[in-house]
């Protein structure tokens, strides 16, 4: 079996399940954000005509992260915040960040930095980048907020069709500045936005054992934009170690490991030894191209953070390019750390006084500009170069700008000249 | 007999069919009104409510990727629309189901804007054209939920029968 099929069939209760069987898991997560205003109406409808009273099945294992709209940009915003926080107080939800400067943060954040995911675990989450979760091997894939209001009613995932799986198996050295974003939209630019719908994306190979769990945060997280219902990395000694030194887990870890004869729907290689920094061009994230095609574009604006790149060692290289150095006249440069923990280690590490001393701003933990709901908006006709996930047309706020992905290294570069830069060539 | 009134191609995200800046709105009988709020003329038309029931919005491949935001399928419900495309994105789907939003997958499809569509179990006739295209079976694992009217229904019944 796959690591999916092995964690799909415990969670069932099978002995063995095989990719096409139709199962319903028991659910170790269920992860939601300010849409659990919707999941609360749908959850509530559920016991219309019943006689029994609303309950969430475990509250303990419900986690209610505010990240979208964090502070509320209108009352609208804050009325449905006002009602999520009043109903995870009622049923006593165990998982609850608020918009707070000690242990707020994006979800897919805050899911891993406090230890709420484990090999082995199925997550569902109201929110396509949930597929973060499986860096830290376990099944994580996202789900609509009626879906959610389900599991919460009932603690399984109704109908899961066992998903086929693909295996990369990645192998290499980096180059310098060249990195795990990178090799996820050189991924998704080969096999399409389609390329691994229903599937899902196993990461194999000297280059994933090698790389740190913030890096393969980022393949599982942008494993989406391939239509992957998950990506999942074997949980290994980076996982343990990032669990109990980082995450502060005590209790037992067991990892679940693919068979040596699990049945793949394909397998793909890739060698990043000669990788160079990869842009996502408007308006689908797999509009792929090396830098060089694209190098020499003016950019309005630079953004560097989100639940993709917005940890510390994103923020570390940054701040060595940044350093001493002034973003461009012209373009103004937006960093938000991906949680409130990461903004003090990153004060604590200078990097946040190298940010503002070179003119950029820093932001507020949360999803920010990345989906264009209520700060750092584009206009008419602008280009913004992102560190974020999607480039879709109207993404950042605005229908008539564009948006171009990429790693942090080449955000900090681009930030210097106000034109996308590749840092190799610095 | 059903007519085509929107077309558009592959990969059309849930950004565009239900932008992100009206997120903060939830309710179905709300969200119609931002359906597809960047493509004005059809906005319009969707909004002075021009679109009769049980019109046709034409997709391409991976009709609804991106967010798992449930907007994007209930802006749709609301005008009743009917949803064909080459294929749809997973989560999409599972969504539209969920909420019974009609959707067809038609691997094949070839129409224009104006062109009527006849449609049964397995087959679609672009009356216009003259062409037949075959109709692919929603996934079986979910069909349970489509006969039950959608999930909640499905979730109301099986909740009952854990009870008992």
């Amino acid at each position: 079996m796959t690591i999916v099929e092995k964690i799909l069939a415990r969670a069932s209760g099978l002995p063995s399940v095989k990719a096409g069987d139709v199962v319903e898991p028991k659910v170790d997560l269920a992860m939601s954000h300010e849409n659990a205003a919707l999941v609360i109406n749908q959850f509530l409808e559920i016991y219309q005509g019943t006689p029994l009273p609303p309950k969430i099945w475990d509250p303990s294992r419900v986690a209610v992260i505010f990240d979208h709209r964090v502070p509320a940009e209108s009352s609208k915003t804050a009325s449905n915040q006002k009602k999520v926080r009043d109903f995870v107080g009622v049923q006593g939800v165990g998982k609850f960040h608020d918009i707070r400067g000690d242990v707020g943060g994006i979800c897919h954040q805050i899911l891993p930095e406090n230890g709420y995911v484990r090999p082995g675990y199925v997550v569902v989450g109201t929110d396509s980048h949930t597929t973060s979760h499986g860096a830290l091997g376990a099944f994580a894939f996202g789900i609509g907020a009626t879906e959610m209001a389900t599991v919460w009613a009932l603690g399984s995932v109704l109908n899961v069709e066992v998903p086929t799986t693909i295996k990369v198996v990645v192998k290499g050295r980096f180059k310098k500045f060249v990195g795990p974003k990178d090799l996820i939209l050189h991924l998704i630019g080969k096999i399409s936005a389609q390329g691994a719908n229903f599937k899902v994306l196993e990461f194999h190979g000297e280059t994933i054992s090698k790389m740190s769990t913030s890096g393969r945060l980022v393949l599982c997280n942008m494993s989406v934009e391939a239509g992957a219902t998950a990506g999942i990395v074997p949980a290994d000694e980076e996982t343990a170690r990032y669990l109990r030194e980082e995450a502060g887990v005590t209790g037992p870890i067991e990892p679940v490991l693919p068979d040596a004869d699990a049945a793949y729907e394909s397998v793909i290689e890739i060698n990043v030894s000669k990788l160079q920094p990869q842009i996502a061009c408007p308006h689908t994230v797999d509009n792929v191209k090396p830098i060089d095609q694209v190098a020499g574009k003016r950019v309005n604006q630079i953004v560097i953070g989100s639940c993709t790149n917005g940890r510390l060692d994103d923020l570390a290289i940054a701040a060595k390019i940044l350093k001493g150095q002034k973003v461009a006249q012209g373009t103004r440069m937006l960093i938000f750390p991906a949680s409130a923990k990461i903004f003090r280690q990153a004060l604590g590490k200078g990097y946040v006084g190298v940010f503002m001393q070179a003119g950029a701003v820093v932001m507020n933990s949360g999803c920010g500009p990345c989906l264009g709901i209520h700060e750092g908006a584009l206009g008419d006709g602008e280009a913004a170069l992102s560190t974020t996930n999607r480039n879709f047309k109207g993404r950042m706020g605005n229908p008539n700008s564009e948006v171009y992905l990429c790693s942090p290294a080449v955000a900090a570069a681009s930030a210097i000249t106000g034109v996308i830069t590749n840092p190799r060539k610095k | 007999m059903p007519t085509v009134v929107f077309k558009v191609g592959d990969d059309v995200s849930t950004d565009v069919i239900y932008p992100g800046r009206y997120m903060a709105t939830v309710l179905p009988t709300e969200t119609p009104q931002f359906a597809f709020a960047d493509e004005a003329a059809f906005n319009a038309k969707l909004k002075a409510k021009q679109i009769p029931p049980g019109s046709i919005l034409l997709g391409g491949k991976n009709f609804g990727c991106g967010s798992s935001r449930e907007q994007a399928v209930s802006c749709l419900k609301g005008p009743e629309l009917i949803i064909v495309a080459r294929d749809f994105a997973r989560i999409f789907l599972q969504n539209g189901i969920n909420l019974g939003l009609r959707m067809i997958v038609c691997p094949d499809i070839e129409a224009a804007e104006g062109d009527e569509l006849e449609l049964s179990v397995d087959a679609l006739v672009n009356k216009t054209s003259g062409r037949q295209f075959k109709i692919e079976p929603m996934p079986r694992s979910r069909q349970v939920i489509i006969d039950a009217g959608g999930l909640i229904a499905y979730t109301r019944t099986r909740l009952q029968q854990a009870v008992v």
